[in-house]
C-alpha cells in the first residue's frame, strides 16, 4: 500500500473525456492513478516497454504467474519477455478484467449485428493513437486490460459480462517498474453493460 | 463422419514445433498419442498476417472462457480463422499460456544443447517465435496461444486450478479452416502442469480436404458465429 497521493501533488494530470484515445509514457518508479470519476466506465489499457515498444503486457503470463484472472492490489502486470512492466499497489474498486479484450468494429460485428460495424470502438481508438505516435502499429495490440470492468469466469468456464462493481471516484494506482509507454482507450462501447451504457470520463494523474 | 482424404500424416514429437497452411477447406486432426499431451496455437491469416488469432475476441462472443466442439477460432478482424469440428476431451486452455525459457529453467532445471543434444529443454515461446520468424513475424506477433487438450479451471475467487491427466491416450481435436490459415503450433507440457520433469509429449498430425458441412455445427451453434462466417465468406466471394 502506497502513502495517500493527494492530486495537487501530481506531476501531471488529464482528463479522458469518454470515446478517447490517450497514450503517454510514465517513467520507472513513478505511480499512474487512473480514476473512474462517475463510475462504471471500462478503460481500456495497454502497456508497453518504451526501450523496446515490441515488449508488452502479456495477459497468459500475468494470470499465471499470480494464479489468478482477476487484477487488483499486488498483481505483477508481466511482459512478454517475462518482466515486469508495473505493479498494482492500489486499488479500492477490487477486480479488473484483462480476458475480455477491447472492442472492435470487427468484433462488434460479429458479436451484436453486422450493421453494427459503424460504431465507435476501442481498437479504433488503439489505431488512431498508435499511427499518430509512430512507435506503435495494429501488431502490438493485443489483449489489453478493462480496468473497472467485471466479467467473471465460472467454474463451468462460462465467461459473462456483468453490470460493474465500480462507482464514481473509484480509482487504480500502479508503479511503474521499467520505463512504459501507456496506451489508453476510455471506451465507447453501447451495445453491453461494461460501461452502464453510458460512457463517461476518466482522469488519469501522475506522481513522481 | 463427412467425407474426409487424408493427404499428410506425421507425428510431432514433444518439443517440437511446426507451421504450415491449413487452406479453405482442409482439416487438421491433432491425436494425443500417449495421454497428457498439450499444443499451444497461434493461428494468422495466411495473405495478411497482421490478422491473427484474437482470444478474448473468440471467447466474449461465445461466452466462453474454455473451447471445445462447436466453437469458432477467431481473428481480430472478425473472422474464423478455424472451427473446432470435433473434440474428444471437451475442453482447450486459453488462460495459461507458455513459458519462455527462464520460465522453463526455473521449473525444470538446465536443459542445454550443449549436454542433452536434441532433448535439451524447449520452450513455447520460443518455439512458436522460431516458427513465426520463419514467416517474416515476431515478438510483436506472438499473442495469447491457445493450450489444445489442456483443461485449468477457475474458481468462484478467480484462481486457477490445472486438471491433471485430462487428455487420454487416443482423444483428438478436429480444426477446419474456413479460410487460408497460418498455423503455430508446439508440443510442450502445459505451464502449469505439476510434474517436475521435463517430458513433453508427442501427437499425431493428421491433414485432411474436407467438405464445409463438417462446420456447420460450428456455424450454427449460436447467432455470432453465423455472422463470422458471414465474415469469413466474403474473402471467397
Amino acid at each position: 500500500m502506497t502513502t495517500h497521493l493527494h492530486p495537487e501533488s501530481a506531476v501531471y494530470r488529464a482528463t479522458v473525456p469518454a470515446g478517447e484515445p490517450w497514450l503517454t509514457e510514465v517513467k520507472a518508479g513513478q505511480t499512474l492513478r487512473i480514476l473512474d470519476l462517475e463510475g462504471n466506465q471500462a478503460v481500456d489499457t495497454l502497456f508497453y516497454s518504451a526501450a523496446n515498444p515490441r515488449e508488452r503486457y502479456d495477459v497468459q503470463r500475468t494470470l499465471r504467474r499470480q494464479n489468478n484472472v482477476y487484477l487488483s492490489t499486488g498483481s505483477v502486470l508481466y511482459s512478454n519477455l517475462g518482466r515486469p512492466l508495473l505493479t498494482i499497489v492500489e486499488d479500492n474498486c477490487g477486480r479488473h478484467d484483462t480476458l475480455g479484450g477491447a472492442c472492435a468494429q470487427e468484433s462488434n460485428t460479429v458479436r451484436y449485428a453486422l450493421d453494427k460495424r459503424h460504431m465507435h470502438s476501442c481498437r479504433d481508438n488503439y489505431l488512431r493513437a498508435c499511427t499518430h505516435d509512430g512507435r506503435l502499429g495494429k501488431r502490438d495490440i493485443s489483449p489489453n486490460i478493462n480496468f473497472f470492468m467485471n466479467v467473471p469466469v465460472t467454474p463451468e468456464g462460462a465467461l459473462t459480462f456483468e453490470d460493474g462493481i465500480s462507482a464514481p471516484g473509484k480509482y487504480v494506482q500502479l508503479r511503474a517498474e521499467m520505463d512504459v509507454i501507456v496506451l489508453i482507450s476510455n471506451c465507447p462501447q453501447l451495445n453491453n453493460p461494461c460501461n452502464g451504457y453510458n460512457p463517461t470520463p476518466a482522469e488519469l494523474l501522475i506522481w513522481d | 463422419m463427412n467425407d474426409t482424404s487424408v493427404f499428410a500424416d506425421e507425428r510431432l514429437p514433444g518439443g517440437g514445433h511446426l507451421s504450415f497452411v491449413l487452406k479453405r477447406g482442409q482439416l487438421l486432426r491433432l491425436t494425443d498419442l500417449q495421454g497428457g499431451a498439450n499444443v499451444s496455437l497461434m493461428l494468422f491469416n495466411a495473405h495478411e498476417k497482421t490478422e491473427r488469432l484474437n482470444l478474448p475476441d473468440s471467447l466474449k462472443c461465445q461466452h466462453t472462457a474454455k473451447l471445445t466442439a462447436g466453437h469458432c477460432l477467431y481473428s481480430d478482424m472478425g473472422r474464423v480463422l478455424a472451427a473446432i469440428t470435433r473434440d474428444t476431451c471437451g475442453w482447450s486452455d486459453s488462460l495459461g499460456g507458455v513459458l519462455c525459457a527462464d520460465e522453463v529453467e526455473q521449473k525444470y532445471g538446465r536443459g542445454r544443447y550443449q549436454e542433452l543434444r536434441n532433448g535439451f529443454y524447449r520452450n513455447g515461446a520460443d518455439n512458436l517465435l522460431v516458427e513465426m520468424g520463419k514467416w517474416g513475424l515476431g515478438l510483436c506477433d506472438l499473442s495469447m496461444t491457445l493450450n489444445l487438450f489442456s483443461r485449468v479451471d477457475v474458481d468462484a475467487h478467480g484462481a486457477l486450478h490445472f486438471v491433471e491427466a485430462h487428455s487420454k491416450a487416443g482423444d483428438c481435436i478436429e480444426l477446419y479452416a474456413p479460410m487460408d490459415t497460418l498455423f503455430m503450433i508446439t508440443a510442450l507440457q502445459h505451464p502449469m502442469d505439476p510434474a517436475p520433469e521435463y517430458a513433453p509429449k508427442p501427437v499425431q498430425l493428421t491433414f485432411m480436404s474436407a467438405d464445409a458441412s463438417v462446420a456447420e455445427h460450428c456455424r450454427t451453434s449460436r447467432p455470432e458465429n453465423l455472422r463470422g462466417f458471414i465474415n469469413t465468406d466474403r474473402l471467397f466471394a
